[in-house]
């Protein structure tokens, strides 16, 4: 399913697997409690990792294995649900994640430069969230008042010149 | 007061075209209404009972002349004339077309004016009390801080989809009049055992269903650590608050479920690691350079006593109620803080239509008055008036029905637009304030009450302060009915209590009766200087619920 | 399963008046509104409506109790009595003002429990 990754149309390289799916080769997606519970197994493979987070999961409690995943996935329940925003910020400050931060489920072109400023790469969304809507949703408030994960320089460092 | 620079100006220009983009998406079917009304409720749109609502942002209350008359235009070109000033500083209109928002908000934006947040589940308009600036008894000037509060707030990436609304208060005086404690975050400005001046901040109070008064966060932030510390405060709610039940979903909710200490703990640790990055450290000289926005006028060395003031009191005995009731002491000899009062008896509480809001501006450039302010309390204030110039002053008032001499007493009730225009209402709350205030209307009878603070709503959202009312009266609504319950003993200032509720409701023939024989009782039972709050808090609720019941009680016989 | 009379109302998307449903079109006015005194008819029309809220023309469709006096529809609670009219302590806005509400001929609709005796209170007697 093509969704968008730095800016632009991508696939979806990562096959998110049900937690009762057998796992196939490659790169796949778990849930949190699956990457619990087959933890070793899963980091053993060789192959990319990523685990999805449910609205009320922080990454902290992926402790220091965060680092040895591709990507994390947080999920958008209802658009109305900001927490993920917090979570991508924590992944990206507090725990120093590089990696790609996915954002899924319904959310919508208002919160993608939200989204983008909190540190997230990719976007699977619903069919209105397009590379063109989101390089105009980056471009509608050009300089923001507050400092973000992405680096945009603040009102306030441009005021001091 | 406050001034754009170009990147305000730009940030404001550039949210109404986006707002106007969302307003044609919604127009065009790309957004539903369930995904629209979040976004227009940002930008202050509501759907009311009889047409939109627009909640125009007075920032910590406070206005130019040249923006006031903007109100009064966009008011008579969009609206029906008037709006209303409501109890977290901001203005209201009633009649809105949705068609017309994006050029009603081009047309603010060229005063500096905005709906930016002022509702929808992210950070609200931050008050200040409205005496800021003027009152001889606060450490600085609150507002500086608010202005500070306000950017960093504005399209915050991270809490702009918050489990609910979030309200911000900030506070620097002795005497709280800005009901910090009844705020999702108060912060108070303070000095500590050292003589530095830093915050002390709380958190989790609020109205509506379960009200609660804020507990203590930390009893002093440093100057420079303060954004970090909000922003630690805002994120560990935005991560840990419910999101399942749309009652249990404010702040207060979680403090109390996880108690004051664990969120103490929480915030601490997001605070020392937000801080540690420096990211949010807010510099002395940006302190600074906000606060000269705010700077006060110059003030003339006036000795007192002002003898035209004098003179015009003891030839004037309207003037001379006035001045004992609607001024307040100024820091400055000569000045005097003087409160317009929009509660003329039988008028709508907080209501002002085009005309006077231009008047007054007109006065306050007679004057050389540059500002004015909106209180909680939904009346207008001139903080810095030379009192030579009161006579006149008031003279025009009175002339444009603006000079009811009733500051914080009976009369001067706090009302919600309730159920005559609120789309959230179970009852009215206008006709009953005004069938109250003229019970009361005779002002040697208000004096003779003195301070009384009454303070109703239509419905359990409470946008009346009900809980902090000295007597609270909230409109329910029984099988179709309006029904009005009363609550005795709230405060919403330093020494901030919720009322307690007294019993079942009276009808709307009853209720008037009923307070008024509450206030007999207070009149009764009280010892000399006691305010009503005092007897109650003396007596307790038992000899009032007795009396207010009494007709029923009559009826049985 | 009748729920007793009722009407369907909505508010206009580009403006936010208060329409009514008239059987072909909104009516802006109450006295218009066709009154269904079947609920499963009532629930049918409301179901064929949510087209003009696809449409774009109206937000947020619902179904309100009514009762008849002398011909004439009178909503059965406070709220939509306001929404029919104005704003009680306004005279001069709203429907009321533009010729859009006919007041009920008995004045008995928001119901306040009185407790002196006398004839039923015109409801939006504001000396309530």
């Amino acid at each position: 399913m093509p969704f968008i990754r730095n800016g632009d149309w991508a696939d979806d390289d990562f096959a998110t697997v049900a937690d009762e799916a057998p796992l196939p080769d490659g790169a796949v997606i778990v849930s949190l409690a699956r990457f619990r519970k087959e933890r070793e197994t899963l980091l053993a493979r060789n192959a990319a990792l990523g685990v999805r987070l449910a609205a009320p999961e922080s990454p902290e409690t992926l402790g220091d294995d965060l680092h040895r995943l591709s990507v994390v996935v947080l999920e958008f329940p209802a658009f109305k649900d900001g927490r993920a925003l917090s979570w991508a910020r924590l992944l990206r400050t507090r725990l120093g994640y590089t990696g790609e931060i996915r954002a899924q489920g319904a959310f919508l072109i208002d919160q993608l430069a939200h989204m983008t400023r909190a540190g997230f790469t990719t976007f699977d969304g619903d069919a209105r969230i397009t590379p063109e809507a989101l390089a105009h949703a980056l471009a509608e408030i050009t300089y923001p008042y507050q400092p973000a994960p992405d680096g945009k320089k603040t009102i306030r460092e441009l005021r001091a010149g | 007061m406050y001034r754009y620079d170009e990147f305000d100006a730009r940030f404001v220009a550039e949210r109404v075209e986006q707002f106007a983009g969302q307003v044609a998406r919604r127009l065009a079917g790309e957004l539903s209404e369930d995904e629209f009304k979040p976004l227009r409720l940002m930008n202050g749109l509501y759907l009311q009972l009889h047409a939109y609502m627009l909640r125009i942002a007075v920032p910590y209350g406070t206005l130019a002349p040249r923006q006031l008359r903007k109100l009064a235009d966009v008011a008579r070109r969009f609206d029906k004339g008037y709006g209303h000033f409501t109890t977290r500083q901001n203005l209201q209109l009633n009649w809105p077309k949705l068609k017309d928002v994006p050029a009603i908000l081009r047309e603010l934006a060229t005063v500096e004016m905005h709906a930016i947040q002022t509702s929808g589940n992210c950070i609200r308009n931050v008050t200040a009390d409205h005496f800021a600036g003027a009152t001889p008894e606060e450490i600085e000037d609150p507002r500086p801080l608010c202005e500070i509060i306000r950017q960093w707030s504005s399209l915050h990436p991270e809490f702009t989809f918050l489990a609910r609304k979030f309200k911000i208060a900030v506070g620097a005086a002795l005497h709280d009049r800005a009901a910090l404690l009844y705020h999702d975050m108060a912060v108070e400005i303070v000095k500590n055992g050292e003589g530095r001046t830093g915050y002390r901040v709380s958190a989790g109070g609020g109205m509506g269903r379960t009200p609660y008064i804020a507990q203590l966060m930390c009893d002093f932030v440093e100057r420079e650590d303060i954004l970090a510390y909000l922003e630690a405060v805002l994120r560990v709610y935005n991560q840990d608050s419910r999101r399942d039940n749309i009652h249990k979903q404010r702040i207060k909710i979680l403090i109390n479920t996880i108690g004051a200490e664990e969120m103490r703990r929480r915030v601490a640790r997001e605070f020392e690691e937000i801080k540690a990055q420096g990211y949010l450290t807010l510099p002395q000289a940006e302190l600074d350079r906000i606060a000269a926005y705010f700077a006060p006028p110059q003030f003339e060395t006036i000795a007192e006593p002002v003898a035209e003031y004098e003179a015009a009191k003891r030839q004037d005995a309207r003037f001379a109620d006035w001045c004992a009731h609607n001024l307040a002491a100024h820091r400055a000899p000569g000045y005097a803080i003087a409160t317009i009062s929009l509660k003329p008896i039988g008028g709508v509480p907080g209501d002002c239509t085009s005309e006077q809001m231009e008047a007054i501006a007109d006065l306050m450039d007679r004057f050389g008055l540059e500002e004015i302010r909106v209180s909680h309390e939904q009346n207008l204030v001139l903080p810095h008036v030379r009192k030579r110039d009161l006579p006149a002053i008031f003279a025009r008032l009175c002339e444009l029905g603006l000079g009811t001499p009733n500051a914080g007493l009976v009369t001067d009730i706090i009302c919600c637009p309730g159920l005559d225009y609120c789309d959230l209402a179970n009852a009215r709350s206008i006709p009953v304030a005004q069938k109250i205030a003229g019970r009361f209307a005779d002002l040697k009878r208000q004096e003779e009450i003195g301070e009384l603070k009454i303070k109703m709503s239509g419905c359990i959202n409470a946008c009346g302060h009900h809980h902090a009312g000295h007597i609270g009266i909230l409109g329910v609504d029984k099988k179709g009915v309006e029904y009005y319950q009363l609550q005795l003993g709230g405060s919403g200032a330093e020494d901030a209590a919720i009322g307690e509720i007294m019993g079942p409701g009276f009808t709307a023939e009853e209720i008037t009766d009923a307070v008024e024989r509450v206030v007999d009782e207070y009149l009764r039972l009280r010892e000399p200087g006691e305010r009503f709050l005092d007897t109650y808090r003396r007596v307790g609720m038992e000899p009032f619920k007795n009396v207010a019941y009494l007709e029923q009680l009559h009826a049985v016989y | 399963m009748t729920k007793g009379l009722q009407i369907f109302t909505a508010n206009r998307l580009i403006d936010g008046r208060v329409v009514y449903w008239q059987g072909a079109r909104w009516a802006e006015s109450l006295a218009e509104a066709e009154i269904f005194d079947d609920s499963e008819a009532a629930e049918g029309a409301l179901k064929a409506a949510q087209k003009w809220v696809a449409e774009r023309v109206v937000v947020g469709i619902y179904l309100f109790g009514v009762r008849l006096e002398e011909g004439v529809a009178v909503p059965l609670k406070a709220r939509e009595l306001i929404r029919a009219a104005g704003p009680s302590v306004r005279r001069d806005l709203g429907k009321q003002a533009e010729g859009l509400y006919r007041p009920p001929p008995v004045h008995s609709q928001i119901r306040h429990a009185q407790t002196t005796p006398g004839p039923a209170r015109d409801p939006f007697d504001v000396s309530i």
